[in-house]
């Protein structure tokens, strides 16, 4: 059959689609991540059972309980980990809980140093020292871990400010991390949360939870529930572990009232980096989603016309 | 032969030490001493790698090999923040004070500088998984078709729209929904071959470092010339 300037049109048209330039995929993507985070749109979260495992994993820990959080990630992955960070930093200064900071990242310190400054303008009766201490970052990865299983001082013997953890209040009790009542670990890669449960956690018989990029999280399943007691696997598991500390700081505020309830959430909504950031997440994947039905129905289309000949 | 069989000699003991130490509690501190050792060791390495950077890019500035002046920003950097931070420019407390201590030169670069741009590197990713998934995800086989529909469940189960597009099961109970099937995925299929690859991995480190040990393999003392 003769080409009409109809089926050229629409050839044209399907060649055109077919074969896209990827910028223009650039751009969709861009302009799918830019606009949520500039208009901020709020969406429900509904928590799953792993999240509100690993909250209730922290939440039941008494006042003055002790916890051990291992910052090891960078600013590469701050966008996804820092949400976990800050909340389970909020949890515990919330819970009156006592936090010692170590890092086998060397820019953990400082994602470490980044979330205390943040926090500390929310709880600023917490004293260093006495409610939190920060050892910061020691080379050598899991080898680190081995170190402090029996000893905190034999790798840390001061803290990031050179003091001797001797004269350092909050470890006057605490030798090691058998001494600690909950491990939590932020981890990008390696070394990371993998490492804390088989040469920290494990061998110390001490609970851990952790947070992970959802890239990293599937390699961590089968850890669940045993070695690791709790997992927030990417954004969507920060969000929904923030929906739970917002409805539970919200319950305490409001008490029954369902309406002082709902606007509280809304507005802490605003400061939990997690929820906000979810929203370009979910446009984001929709657009991705989209381009691979795109991309299949061309492929079905080439397909049918090759066989026809 | 002291070239060949020194490294042998060290890498047997060491891992020997290495091994006994997990299985006798009274040795048990030799194994955390090597760790301390092995931090020390790490120190000489960044002075190793440092100064292998200096040579590699010095050489290209000096030959104006093709990308010579990123080379010549990669010097800069490097040498203006090594400065910085041994010198502690801008520091508020002076030599005395915390090298990334609020307002200091150095703290500015990593806050400035070094954020951002490791962000954005990162940030990359997104959009060539995007263009990738357009062109390589396609529906060939069944094979091909099962990681496809796996694909989609866990994009939508990774956000709310999961929960939303799920109108068999009321949105504020849980049920068997897209999320569901998403955690599903993760939890008995995902789960299943993770355990099968890490036990496999575990089987070949434990292969591997007996053979390390025992000076069976030699590859890590480079080219054969004897």
């Amino acid at each position: 059959m003769a080409d009409t300037p109809e089926t050229t049109k629409k050839t044209g048209w399907y060649q055109k689609v077919r074969d896209i330039d990827r910028r223009i995929i650039f751009l969709f993507i861009a302009l799918a991540v830019i606009i949520p985070l500039l208009l901020q749109p709020s969406f429900p979260e509904f928590p799953a059972q792993l999240v509100k495992d690993t909250f209730a994993e922290m939440d039941k820990l008494p006042e003055g309980s002790k916890i051990l959080m291992a910052f090891d990630y960078d600013p590469a992955s701050e966008p996804e980990l820092q949400p976990m960070a800050t909340v389970w930093t909020r949890h515990a200064f919330e819970n009156k809980l006592k936090i010692y900071i170590v890092a086998l990242w060397p820019l953990g310190q400082n994602m470490a140093e980044d979330t205390l400054n943040e926090l500390l303008k929310e709880y600023p009766d917490r004293k260093y020292g006495v409610d939190y201490v920060n050892l910061g970052f020691k080379s050598g990865g899991q080898g680190v871990i081995n170190v402090i299983l029996t000893d905190f001082a034999k790798m840390y013997p001061t803290d990031v400010y050179n003091k001797p953890l001797s004269q350092i209040p909050i470890m006057k009790d605490v030798k090691s991390i058998k001494d600690m009542d909950l491990i939590i670990n932020i981890s990008a890669g390696f070394p990371g949360l993998k490492e804390w449960v088989q040469f920290g956690a494990d061998p110390a018989g001490v609970r851990i939870i952790g947070g992970s990029t959802a890239v990293q999280a599937p390699l961590l399943y089968p850890y669940i529930p045993n070695q690791l007691h709790g997992l927030l696997g990417g954004l969507k598991a920060a969000a929904e572990y923030e929906e739970l500390a917002d409805r539970k700081l919200c319950g305490m505020k409001c008490g029954q009232d369902a309406e002082c309830i709902d606007s509280c959430i809304k507005e802490y909504a605003k400061r939990d980096k997690g929820k906000v950031r979810m929203g370009a997440q979910a446009i984001a994947h929709m657009v991705i989603m989209a381009f691979i039905i795109i991309g299949n129905i061309t492929f079905f289309i080439d397909r049918r016309r090759e066989r026809k000949g | 032969m002291l070239r060949r069989t020194l490294p042998l000699l060290i890498t047997f003991a060491v891992g020997f030490v290495l091994v006994i130490s997990k299985f006798i509690p009274k040795v048990e501190t030799l194994g955390e001493d090597f760790s301390i050792y092995f931090d020390i060791i790490a120190v000489f390495a960044f002075i190793l790698g440092g100064g292998n950077l200096v040579k590699i890019h010095g050489n290209k500035i000096y030959r104006r090999s093709e990308g010579w002046g990123y080379s010549l920003v990669c010097i800069i950097g490097f040498f203006a923040t090594l400065t910085i931070g041994l010198f502690k420019f801008g520091n508020p407390l002076g030599w005395t004070g915390n090298v990334v201590a609020e307002g200091s030169a150095f703290k500015g670069i990593y806050d400035f500088i070094f954020k951002p741009l490791g962000a954005t590197m990162f940030a990359l990713l997104a959009f060539y998984v995007a263009s990738a998934s357009y062109r390589a995800f396609r529906a060939k086989n069944a094979e091909a078709t099962v990681l496809l529909i796996a694909a989609f469940v866990i994009l939508l189960g990774r956000t709310f729209i999961g929960k939303m597009v799920s109108f068999w099961v009321p949105i504020d109970q849980a049920g068997p929904d897209i999320p569901s099937f998403a955690e599903w995925i993760m939890n008995v299929p995902n789960l299943a071959g993770q355990r099968a690859i890490m036990i496999g991995i575990a089987l070949g480190i434990v292969s591997t470092s007996l053979k390390l040990i025992l000076g069976i393999e030699r590859s890590y003392l480079g080219a054969d010339t004897e």
